[in-house]
């Protein structure tokens, strides 16, 4: 088999407020022998709030950012729920409405470029779990993360909308039991926690706009994991990550109650389970320290 | 002669019980029943209350995904009673079932909630043509098939309140208009014959209803059972608070505007100076978890922000791509 290559489109969030994920990703791809091509032309995604300002600006934005994946004849990675969404939102309504796809490609045009609909756009976790598989994993754990209770905490824009969503992998998810990143657990050895807020919303895109709501949806997740044993939770989106890792204080106050976990991206864990040391991992980059290991 | 067959399964309903005249606390009951694969989930709720329990309480009429008042929750999605297959929901959730209400907090008898609320910010948005037509007018007020096209998809709503009660905001703050309400102000917002534009879109704007309080967990379009899509709406209205010039300064549209400054500047986002530009002086609040976040290496300060490549591409496709203003 060749080696594994996919165009990787980081946004924004990696390379500033979450600096483990980025480390992480490229730890867990040389251990996967994954070769990621990196968009540093990208520019960002809007995060959908672009979106509710300039909806055509932002579907050129983004248009151009999968031309350049498909410059490369490549599947494009995204490492962010709310990347994942966006990009392949623009991609589902370009090649849905040919008008539209020649107004977008008018613009790109004039810098040369153009939107073609020949790539793939996909999330991290559902690469890993499409093209690397849950057994391969499962026989590359040395590292078995047996002694935890894990909690699965999916992303809004990972699952919904799902007719979306359920476009770009192979195994269809169900946004109302999604259980990819349940089963991803388990190949690493963990015991993956169930409980009612793991499909939930973290409130993060309402955070400045409505704080209370937003720490509110923050509060429960967090509390319903720990409610469910878990030792610590674990999820794909670094927005969701920031909320929960860095709002522990507003969360509490919010709920009433002190809720805290440390909370990782899905590519520390793998990364963790497959040896990747901490250092490579960012584990330092908590503000809920990471000290179990 | 047809080859369709019917197959029958073994199926574990547990059920939400409660009636608020007597009962101090809700309360499940376990039902297990033989579940044929034509039945949909009105069909099981109809036969516990004919072959268990009388009392058993729930709401339907047309049978037909047309009326709207059957929606409940089966193992947390909101769905039409009537039109959902008994199949399709063991696909998805296997033999074990919960049946629950639209929303237990407003729960008066089993299935049966007060939907007070829904309607009450229902009845908010106008939801009706506001309109100065002319006792005698000389012609039809014609609307072309591309104008009809904008608010055909908002007009399918049948008010089950599905999306409504699926929203976590409302479920948090009261004050929330809900998507539900939200799509039909679209409908009107988007009919050309409507002349309560900005009277409307001025009431939207106002903070305490919340048009900008959504939270974008896309649990209103997921669970639509008429493809309405209300977040896509809400979207919609926001474009329009722009485009017809009623937004105003605050917090939630310095956020969206502040994103396009951004990507011209830099390409990718300026994390903090997003957050300023949103909070103005309101960013004194965030300074003691920023703070840690320094400590931790998660604040990159403005002058080290790794631009995009091909910059100025992104500036030439803002300069000609914009299509709003602010």
């Amino acid at each position: 088999m060749s080696k594994l290559k996919y165009a990787l489109f980081t946004g924004c969030t990696a390379k500033q407020s979450t600096p483990e994920q980025y480390l992480s990703t490229m730890a867990l791809a040389e251990k996967l022998d994954i070769q990621l091509v990196e968009l540093t032309e990208a520019s960002c995604c809007g995060a959908s709030h672009l979106q509710d300002y300039d909806d055509f600006l932002s579907l050129v934005l983004n248009a151009r950012n999968i031309a350049y994946a498909e410059k490369h004849e490549l599947t494009m990675v995204t490492i962010c729920n709310t990347c994942q969404l966006n990009t392949a939102m623009t991609k589902h309504r370009l090649d849905n409405d040919a008008e539209l796809k020649a107004r977008v490609n008018q613009k790109l045009g004039e810098v040369g470029l153009e939107y073609k609909g020949t790539s793939n756009i996909i999330h991290f976790l559902y690469a890993i779990i499409d093209d690397i598989g849950l057994d391969k994993i499962k026989e590359m754990v040395v590292r078995p993360l047996s002694q935890f209770n894990i909690a699965p905490f999916y992303g809004c824009h990972n699952i919904r909308p799902s007719e979306l969503q359920n476009e770009s992998h192979k195994t269809p998810e169900n946004p109302y039991n999604p259980t990819s990143l349940d089963d991803l657990i388990i190949a690493c050895g963990g015991k993956n926690v169930d409980y009612e807020e793991k499909n939930k919303c973290c409130g993060f895109h309402a955070e400045l706009q409505a704080p209370k709501t937003a720490a509110i949806l923050t509060g429960n997740a967090i509390a319903g994991a720990m409610d469910g044993n878990a030792d610590w939770m674990v999820t794909p989106c670094p927005l969701c990550h920031l909320k929960l890792d860095t709002q522990t204080q507003h969360a509490s106050e919010a709920i009433g109650r002190d809720v805290s976990l440390p909370v990782l991206h899905m590519q520390q864990m793998v990364g963790l389970a497959l040896g990747c040391s901490q250092k490579e991992l960012g584990l330092k980059h908590h503000l809920v320290n990471v000290d179990f290991m | 002669m047809s080859t369709h067959t019917i197959t029958t399964q073994k199926v574990n309903f547990k059920v939400f019980r409660f009636n608020s005249v007597q009962d101090y606390l809700p309360y499940y009951e376990n039902y297990n029943m033989d579940v044929n694969s034509e039945e949909v989930i009105l069909d099981i709720l109809d036969r516990i209350k004919w072959d268990h329990d009388g009392s058993f309480s729930y709401r339907r009429s047309c049978r037909h995904g047309i009326c709207g008042t059957c929606a409940i929750k089966v193992n947390g999605r909101v769905t039409l009673a009537c039109k959902q297959s008994m199949t399709s929901m063991i696909e998805l959730f296997g033999t074990d079932l919960l049946i629950e209400p639209l929303s237990i907090k407003r729960s008066i008898k089993d299935m049966i909630i007060d939907k007070a609320d829904f309607w009450e910010k229902h009845e908010a948005i106008h939801p009706y043509l506001i309109s100065d037509v002319e006792e005698h007018p000389e012609h039809e007020h014609l609307v072309s098939p591309k104008e009809a096209e904008e608010l055909n998809e908002a007009d399918l709503c049948i008010q089950c309140g599905a999306c409504h009660y699926a929203c976590p905001v409302v479920e948090i703050n009261e004050d929330f208009f809900g998507p539900a309400a939200f799509a039909k102000a679209y409908r009107f917002e988007a009919d050309v014959r409507d002349d309560a534009h900005t009277t409307r879109l001025n009431e939207l704007h106002e903070e305490k209803q919340g048009l900008w309080d959504c939270v974008k967990c896309f649990e209103c379009q997921e669970v639509c059972p008429k493809d309405v899509n209300p977040i896509e709406k809400i979207t919609k209205l926001h474009n329009m608070l722009f485009t017809q010039g009623v937004v105003t300064s605050n917090i939630a549209t310095r956020h969206a505007v502040g994103f396009k400054h951004s990507i011209a500047k830099n390409g990718v986002l300026d994390e903090g100076g997003l957050v300023l530009y949103s909070e103005l002086a309101g960013i004194v609040k965030h300074v003691p978890v920023a703070a840690k976040m320094f400590i931790k290496g998660k604040i990159v300060p403005p002058w080290a922000i790794t631009k995009s490549d091909n910059l100025d591409e992104i500036k030439k496709l803002v300069e000609s791509s914009s299509t709003a203003k602010f």
